[in-house]
C-alpha cells in the first residue's frame, strides 16, 4: 500500500486553476523527485498536502488526499504534523540566538513538573528538561552524519549547517514518515549538498519516504526511485527513474516549442542582431537577497529586445536591479560607450535607462498618490518633467502632468477613473500598465523591465507584452526583459540569455528548443548534455 | 452624493465625535452664563498662537519619520534665540523678527544633529525623539542657569545670574503682531452684542490679525514647498521610500531636510506662541507642549505618514476648542474643573488611536 | 579559544555604560562632600525602595517588546489597592497583603489592555506603551479624584480632600515601613556615628523575585517568551501562539509593578496619589539600562547594578553640582537629564546596531566572495 496518494486533486485562485486533476501515489521508503518550472504548480501542491492555511483561506480543493490508505483533509499544518508529514521550507525558520537543540526541539521541548506547576496545574510553567533535549536533538542530529554539537549557537552556524538543523528538526518529530523538501540543496555548496543526499538515502533506507523537489536535475536523478514532472498544472509525466533521461524531464518541464505563428514577428530581426553595443556588463555582482547575481557578462545591442530567463533565485532579476543600482553592486556596466556609476539610481537613469521592477507594490509605485504623480515623479526628478517656476520654487505643473497622465491612460487603455485616482484602488494589470507608463514618460534609450505579467490576468499580460513589443517597434528603444515565464519571452523577444546559480548559462535565439532551454535551466552543461 | 459621504468617512470617527462634543459644547455655554463670542474669540487666540508649532509636525510625517515627538528641540531653540535677542535688547517688531530668523537657524543646527541620529537608527524613532526632547530640555536647563545673560530684565532678581522661570514679555515684543494693524495694546476689536444671561450684553471681539496672517504665510510657504519638486520627492519618500530610492531620490538627505524643517518652524512656532501669551516659560515648560501638538495634528485628520495644511488648520481648530471650551462650559455646568483630566485623555487617546491603526503595509 | 574571544568583547561591550556611570560617579563622591557612611546608607534604604521594580521590566525585554513604559500602569494598581485598605484602615503587612489583593485584579486587567494595545502596535510597542501610561494616568486620575468619595464611598475621612470627595494629593500610609520594619538588623561600623539599617525583610523579597525571574526563564512559558522575542514569525511557524505570549509577558510585567509600587511606597511612606506614578517607569528604565541592559536583552545583574549606580548618581549630583558651581539646580538638571539621556542613548545604540545588523546581513557572505572573484578576474587579465 502506498504511503500517500493523491487522487484527482484540483485547485485554483479564484477562478485561475493552479492544479488540474492531480494524481501520483508514492510508496513508503521512498524518494520521489518533483519538477517543474515556476509556476508549475509544485508549491500548491505541497501546501495542500501540508496543510497550509492558504489553502483552506482560499476554498479549499477538490479530490482526495490519503495518507496509508485513509482520506485526510487537514485543516492546519498541526494536522499534517500530526499525520506525520514534515515540510522543509526553502525559508529558514530557525531562530539564531537558540541553541541548535533549542532550535531542533522547538515548542516541543521536554519539560518536567515541579512544585510551582504542579500545585497551579499549569503545564506552561514546567521546566525545560535541557539534559533531554540536548540528548535528543544530538540523536537526530547524529542521523543525518554531520558533525555539530547541540549546544552551537545557531546563528554562529554555516548555511549548510542550518538547512541540516531544518532537517533534523523534521526527523526529531516521532510520527515523521514524509518529508517534503523544498529546494533543501539551493544554499548548499557541493560538498555539503552530496552530504545532504547521502542524508536522504540513509532516511529512505530506515522508512522515512521523502518528496524531494529541486531544480537540479543532476542531484534528483542521484537520489530519487520516482520522477514527477509539472507543468502548467498539470503532471506531464511520473515515471521510474530508470525509465527517465534528465533531457527528457527537461524538455518536458519547459514545454512545447513555439510554433513559428508567434516568433513570426521578430524574425525579422533574427538571431544576430545587427546594431551597435548600447549595452555591455562586464563581471557584475549583485548582492540582491535570494537573487544573487555572481560575475554576469553580457552584451546588449540597440533596437533588439533581449529576453532574460532562469528559475526563481539563479539571479535573473538581480541583473536589471544591479544596472538600476537599486541593490550593491560590482563590476562594471559600460552604457553607450560610458561607464555607468554603480549603486547609483539618479545617475543610471540621467543616462537614459529606465527600469520596471518585478516588485511593482514594493518598488514600482506610490500607491498612496494618484497616477498622474506615479507616471510623472521619476520623469519629474530626473528630467524636470511637469514642472513651472514660480518666484524661487520649482513648482508641479499639474495642468501638464494631467496631461501625460491621460495621454498614457489612453495609449495603454489604463481602466481608471481619471488621473487623480490613487494607485492602490487600480487592478493588478492596470497598476503594471502605470509602471510601464512611469518608463515610457521616461523615454527611455534602454529600458529594463522585470516579470512584466507576474499575478496579472491573461487579458493584461496580452496587452502588456504587445505594449512593449509596440513601444520597441516605434521608438526603436533596446528592451530587457526578464522573466519567469519563457514562453512570454520566446514570444517577444530575439535572443534569450538563460540565467543559472548567478551567471550567464547560455544565450539561444528564441527559436530554440524547449529542451536546450530546459537543460541550462536545470544546471546543466549544453556541451555535455548534447554529447 | 458619494463625493459628500467620502468627506464624512475620511473625516473619521474620533473627529466627529470632538466635532459633536465641541458643537453640544457651544450650544449650551449661555445656559450655564458662558459667552460664546468670548469663547470663540479665545479658541481664535489660541489657533493662532499654537497653529505654527502643529504646522512644524507635517513635514517630518510627511517625509515618513514619524510623529515629531522631538519638537522640544525647537522649542529650546527658540527660546534660547528669544534669550539672546534680548540681551541686545531690540524690542517691538525688529526683535521680534530678529528672533524668529535666530530661532530658526538655531532649530536648523539642532535639527540636523537629531537628523543625524535619525538617519543611523532603525525603528523606534519616536520614542527616541521622545526621550531625546525630555533631555534636551534638562539639558537646557542646565544652559539657562549658566549661560552669561546679563539684562536685567531676563536674569533672576536676587543673584543676578541664570535666567527667570518665566519672563515677562511687556518690555520686548508683547502683541507686536497680535495687535497689528490696530492699535498697539488694543488691536483689531469687533463689538458683538450677544444674549446672556437674560440681556443682551457687548462682548470685545479681538481678532489677532498679524499673527493669523504671520500663520497664512508660513502655511502658504509650506504649501508651495510641497508643491514644488523637492517637496514631492519629500512625499514620495514618506509614501514609499524603496520607490523613491529606486528613483534616484537621496532618502537621508530628505529625511534630514524635513527634521530640519520642522525644527526651524517649531522654533519660530514657540516665538509666536510667546508673543501673545506674553511670557517665555523656560526650564521645564517647553516638556508640556510635545503631546498637545502631537495630538493636534492627528484631530485633524493626520496619519503616521501624511498630513496637510488642512490637517494643520482643522487640527489646531478643533483641538484648542477642546480646550477652551470644557473647562469654561463644564466647570460651570459641574462645577467641577476637569479640564486636565479631559484633555489628558484626549490627547493621549488621540495618539494612541493613530499608533494602533493598521500600517498600510499590513493591508 | 574563538569563543572566548568573542564573549570577552561583547562583555565589554555591555560593559560600556556601567563603566561610564562608574567614573562619573567616582569623580562626583569626592565633589559631593558625602561620607562613605551616608552613601552606604542611603543605598542600601533606596535599593530596597526600587530594585523589585527594575527587575519588573525584564520580562518584556525577554519577550521582545522592549522597555515596558506601561508599568506605570501596575503602580496606578497598587495605589487603588493602597487607597481601598487605607480606607478600610488596614496597615502593616495585612494592609500590604490587603492591597496587593486588591491590586491583582487591577493589574491584571490593565496589564492585559497594555499588552492588547501593543500587539495592536507591533514595531511601536514602546512608544504606544509610554503614551498609553498617560492616557490611563488621565482616567486612574478622573477616578481618584472625582469619583472616590462621590460615586465610591470612602470611610476614611482622613484621605479625602476636605471638599468632600476626591482623595488627598499626599497620603500618610498606614504601610509605612511595614516590610522594611519586619526584621531589619541595625549594625555599627567602627568610627562611624550612625548605625546602617538593613531591611531584611524586603532584601528576602528581592531576592525571592530575582530567583523567580532566574527560574521564570527557565519554564516553558519563560522558553517562549524567548523565542517569541527573538523571531515571532519561526515562533509562529512552530505553533505558539505569538500574541498571547506577549500579552501574558506585559500582564506579568504589570503585577510584579504593582507589588513593586507597594514596596516602594512603604518604604517612602506617603503617596503621592496623581503624579507619585509618572517617573515610575523612567526611574526603573533608566536604572536597569545604566545596568548595562539593552532594549533587547536584560538580566538580574543588570537590575541590580542598574540601581544602585542609579541611585548614587541621584544623591551624589546634587551636591557635587552645587560644591563645583555653587548653584543647588545645576546638579538636579543634571541628573534628570542623564535619567532621560540614558534611555535615550541606550533605545539609539541599540536602534544603530539594529540598523548595522541589517546591513550587516545584506551585505553577507555574497560581497565578500564577490570581491574575491573580482580581484581574481582582474588579475587574471593583468597577467
Amino acid at each position: 500500500m502506498a504511503l500517500l496518494e493523491v487522487r484527482n486533486v484540483s485547485k485554483d485562485f479564484s477562478g485561475n486553476v493552479v492544479l488540474k486533476d492531480i494524481s501520483f501515489s508514492l510508496d513508503a521508503g521512498k524518494v520521489l523527485a518533483l519538477c517543474g518550472e515556476n509556476g508549475a504548480g509544485k508549491s500548491t501542491l505541497m501546501n495542500i498536502i501540508f496543510g497550509m492555511p492558504v489553502i483552506q483561506d482560499t476554498g479549499g480543493y477538490e479530490g482526495e488526499i490519503l495518507i496509508d490508505g485513509q482520506v485526510v483533509k487537514f485543516q492546519n499544518t498541526s494536522d499534517a504534523l500530526e499525520a506525520g508529514i514534515g515540510m522543509v521550507h526553502q525559508e529558514f525558520s530557525l531562530i539564531p540566538g537558540f541553541t541548535a537543540a533549542e532550535n531542533v526541539m522547538l515548542n516541543r521541548e521536554p519539560t518536567k513538573p515541579n512544585t510551582i506547576s504542579k500545585i497551579t496545574r499549569q503545564m506552561k510553567l514546567d521546566k525545560i528538561d535541557a539534559p533531554t533535549m540536548h540528548e535528543s536533538a544530538q540523536e537526530s542530529i547524529d542521523k543525518l552524519e554531520i558533525e555539530l554539537d547541540s549546544h552551537n549557537m545557531v546563528g554562529e552556524l554555516p548555511v549548510g549547517y542550518k538547512q541540516f538543523l531544518e532537517i533534523a528538526r523534521e526527523i526529531n518529530k516521532e510520527k515523521v514518515k514524509l518529508l517534503i523538501l523544498d529546494e533543501p540543496t539551493a544554499v548548499l555548496t557541493e560538498s555539503e549538498a552530496e552530504l545532504l543526499l547521502t542524508a536522504m538515502r540513509k532516511l529512505s533506507a530506515s522508512g522515512i519516504s521523502i518528496i524531494f523537489i529541486s531544480h537540479r536535475l543532476r542531484e534528483v536523478m542521484e537520489v530519487c526511485d520516482q520522477v514527477v514532472v509539472m507543468r502548467d498544472g498539470l503532471i506531464v509525466a511520473d515515471a521510474d527513474k530508470d525509465d527517465i533521461t534528465i533531457p527528457e524531464i527537461a524538455s518536458l518541464m519547459t514545454g512545447r516549442d513555439v510554433d513559428m505563428d508567434t516568433q513570426n514577428a521578430h524574425d525579422a530581426k533574427g538571431y544576430e542582431p545587427n546594431g551597435d553595443v548600447i549595452l555591455e556588463l562586464k563581471n557584475l555582482f549583485v548582492d540582491m537577497p535570494g537573487e544573487a547575481v555572481d560575475g554576469v557578462n553580457l552584451t546588449v545591442y540597440e533596437g533588439e529586445i533581449l529576453g532574460i530567463a532562469g528559475l526563481a533565485g539563479q539571479g535573473k532579476l538581480g541583473i536589471s536591479n544591479g544596472i538600476m543600482g537599486i541593490y550593491p553592486t560590482l563590476g562594471k556596466i559600460i552604457f553607450q560607450g560610458k561607464e555607468v556609476p554603480l549603486n547609483n539610481p539618479r545617475a543610471a537613469q540621467e543616462m537614459g535607462i529606465a527600469f520596471v521592477s518585478e516588485d511593482r507594490r514594493g518598488v514600482g509605485l506610490l500607491l498612496d498618490e494618484p497616477i498622474s504623480w506615479n507616471i510623472c515623479f521619476n520623469a519629474m526628478q530626473i528630467q524636470n518633467l511637469g514642472l513651472k517656476k514660480f518666484l524661487f520654487f520649482n513648482l508641479r505643473d499639474e495642468k501638464k502632468m494631467t496631461e501625460i497622465a491621460e495621454k498614457y491612460i489612453e495609449e495603454l487603455e489604463i481602466k481608471c477613473t481619471g488621473p487623480d485616482q490613487l494607485v492602490k484602488n487600480l487592478s493588478g494589470g492596470n497598476q503594471q500598465k502605470i509602471c510601464l507608463a512611469k518608463a515610457f514618460c521616461m523615454q527611455p534609450k534602454l529600458l529594463l523591465v522585470s516579470e512584466p505579467t507576474r499575478g496579472i490576468d491573461v487579458g493584461a499580460k496580452e496587452l502588456v507584452l504587445e505594449a512593449l513589443k509596440k513601444y520597441n517597434r516605434d521608438n526603436g528603444t533596446t528592451i530587457v526583459i526578464v522573466s519567469s515565464e519563457l514562453e512570454e519571452l520566446r514570444s517577444v523577444a530575439g535572443r534569450i540569455a538563460v540565467v543559472d546559480e548567478g551567471e550567464i548559462a547560455a544565450i539561444l535565439p528564441a527559436t530554440e528548443s524547449s529542451a536546450k532551454f530546459g537543460l541550462l535551466m536545470s544546471g546543466e552543461k549544453l556541451e555535455e548534455s548534447a554529447s | 452624493m458619494t463625493k459628500i459621504k467620502h468627506a464624512i468617512q475620511g473625516f473619521g470617527r474620533a473627529r466627529m465625535i470632538i466635532l459633536i462634543f465641541l458643537v453640544a459644547l457651544l450650544l449650551i455655554a449661555p445656559v450655564f452664563g458662558v459667552s460664546r463670542v468670548a469663547s470663540l474669540n479665545d479658541m481664535l487666540t489660541r489657533f493662532a498662537m499654537n497653529a505654527v508649532l502643529v504646522l512644524s509636525m507635517v513635514p517630518m510625517i510627511q517625509s515618513g519619520c514619524g510623529l515629531n515627538f522631538g519638537v522640544p528641540l525647537g522649542l529650546v531653540s527658540g527660546l534660547l534665540a528669544e534669550a539672546i535677542i534680548w540681551e541686545y535688547k531690540l524690542p517691538g517688531a525688529k526683535g521680534f523678527i530678529l528672533a524668529m530668523l535666530l530661532g530658526a537657524l538655531i532649530g536648523a543646527i539642532l535639527g540636523m544633529l537629531y537628523g543625524f541620529i535619525l538617519n543611523r537608527i532603525r525603528g523606534d524613532e519616536m520614542v527616541i525623539a521622545t526621550y531625546v526632547g525630555y533631555a534636551i530640555i534638562y539639558f537646557m536647563n542646565m544652559m539657562w542657569l549658566t549661560l552669561p545673560f546679563k539684562n536685567p530684565s531676563s536674569v533672576q532678581g536676587y543673584a543676578g545670574e541664570g535666567l527667570r522661570v518665566t519672563i515677562s514679555l511687556d518690555n520686548h515684543w508683547l502683541h507686536v503682531f497680535d495687535d497689528w494693524p490696530g492699535k498697539p495694546g488694543r488691536g483689531v476689536v469687533l463689538t458683538i452684542h450677544e444674549y446672556l444671561n437674560g440681556q443682551w450684553t457687548p462682548q470685545e471681539f479681538k481678532i489677532p490679525v498679524g499673527t493669523l496672517l504671520l500663520f497664512a504665510f508660513l502655511a502658504l510657504l509650506m504649501w508651495l514647498f510641497f508643491r514644488s519638486k523637492t517637496g514631492t520627492a519629500m512625499t514620495a519618500v514618506g509614501s514609499n521610500p524603496i520607490y523613491a530610492m529606486a528613483g534616484g531620490i537621496n532618502i537621508k538627505k530628505m529625511r534630514m531636510s524635513s527634521v530640519v524643517l520642522s525644527t526651524s518652524i517649531a522654533a519660530i512656532g514657540m516665538i509666536i506662541y510667546g508673543q501673545t501669551y506674553g511670557f517665555a516659560q523656560f526650564y521645564t515648560a517647553p516638556q508640556f507642549f510635545t503631546f498637545p501638538t502631537v495630538a493636534a495634528i492627528l484631530l485633524g485628520g493626520a496619519s503616521l505618514n501624511k498630513a496637510s495644511i488642512t490637517n494643520v488648520i482643522l487640527g489646531t481648530f478643533l483641538f484648542q476648542g477642546v480646550l477652551t471650551l470644557t473647562p469654561s462650559v463644564i466647570n460651570s455646568a459641574i462645577k467641577l474643573d476637569m479640564s486636565e483630566v479631559i484633555r489628558m485623555i484626549i490627547t493621549n487617546g488621540l495618539i494612541i488611536i493613530a499608533l494602533t491603526r493598521k500600517g498600510k503595509k499590513d493591508a | 579559544m574563538l569563543n572566548k574571544k568573542i564573549d570577552w568583547r561583547s562583555t565589554l561591550r555591555q560593559a560600556m555604560v556601567p563603566l561610564l556611570f562608574i567614573v562619573i560617579i567616582a569623580l562626583a563622591i569626592p565633589l559631593s562632600g558625602f561620607s562613605s557612611a551616608h552613601l552606604i546608607g542611603e543605598i542600601l534604604a533606596r535599593f530596597a525602595r526600587d530594585t523589585f521594580l527594575a527587575v519588573s521590566l525584564i520580562i518584556p525585554i525577554l519577550a521582545g517588546m522592549g522597555i515596558n513604559f506601561a508599568i506605570s500602569l501596575g503602580a496606578m494598581a497598587a495605589q487603588i489597592g493602597i487607597i481601598i485598605s487605607q480606607n478600610f484602615f488596614v496597615g502593616g503587612i495585612p494592609g500590604m497583603l490587603l492591597s496587593a489583593l486588591i491590586g491583582l485584579p487591577f493589574a491584571i486587567l490593565l496589564g492585559w489592555f497594555a499588552g492588547s494595545v501593543m500587539n495592536k502596535a507591533k514595531g511601536r510597542e514602546m512608544i504606544s506603551s509610554m503614551i498609553l501610561a498617560f492616557l490611563i494616568s488621565g482616567i486612574y486620575q478622573f477616578v481618584v479624584l472625582y469619583i472616590m468619595g462621590g460615586l465610591i464611598p470612602i470611610q476614611n475621612k482622613d484621605i479625602l480632600l476636605s471638599r468632600g470627595y476626591g482623595i488627598k494629593n499626599s497620603i500618610p500610609l498606614a504601610t509605612k515601613g511595614a516590610l522594611d520594619n519586619l526584621w531589619n538588623i541595625k549594625f555599627k561600623i567602627p568610627g562611624i556615628m550612625r548605625p546602617l539599617n538593613i531591611p531584611i525583610a524586603t532584601y528576602i523579597v528581592i531576592a525571592l523575585v530575582c530567583v523567580f525571574v532566574v527560574w521564570f526563564k527557565k519554564t516553558k512559558i519563560g522558553h517562549d517568551m524567548k523565542a517569541v522575542g527573538q523571531s515571532q514569525r519561526v515562533a509562529d511557524s512552530a505553533g505558539m501562539k505569538v500574541d498571547k505570549i506577549r500579552l501574558q509577558s506585559i500582564i506579568i510585567s504589570t503585577v510584579m509593578a504593582m507589588l513593586g509600587q507597594l514596596i516602594y511606597l512603604q518604604n517612602i511612606g506617603t503617596m503621592n496619589t496623581y503624579n507619585g506614578t509618572d517617573q515610575t517607569s523612567l526611574f526603573a528604565a533608566a536604572a536597569l539600562l545604566i545596568g548595562g541592559a539593552s532594549v533587547a536583552s536584560a538580566t538580574i545583574p543588570n537590575a541590580l547594578i542598574g540601581v544602585i549606580l542609579f541611585h548614587l548618581m541621584f544623591i551624589v549630583m546634587p551636591n557635587a553640582g552645587k560644591n563645583l558651581t555653587g548653584n543647588p539646580a545645576i546638579g538636579e538638571y543634571f541628573r534628570s537629564f542623564i535619567s532621560y539621556g540614558v534611555v535615550a542613548l541606550a533605545l539609539v545604540m541599540h536602534a544603530y546596531s539594529r540598523k548595522k545588523a541589517a546591513e550587516e546581513e545584506r551585505k553577507a557572505l555574497h560581497h565578500q566572495k564577490a570581491k574575491e572573484k573580482l580581484a581574481n578576474t582582474e588579475a587574471e587579465a593583468k597577467a
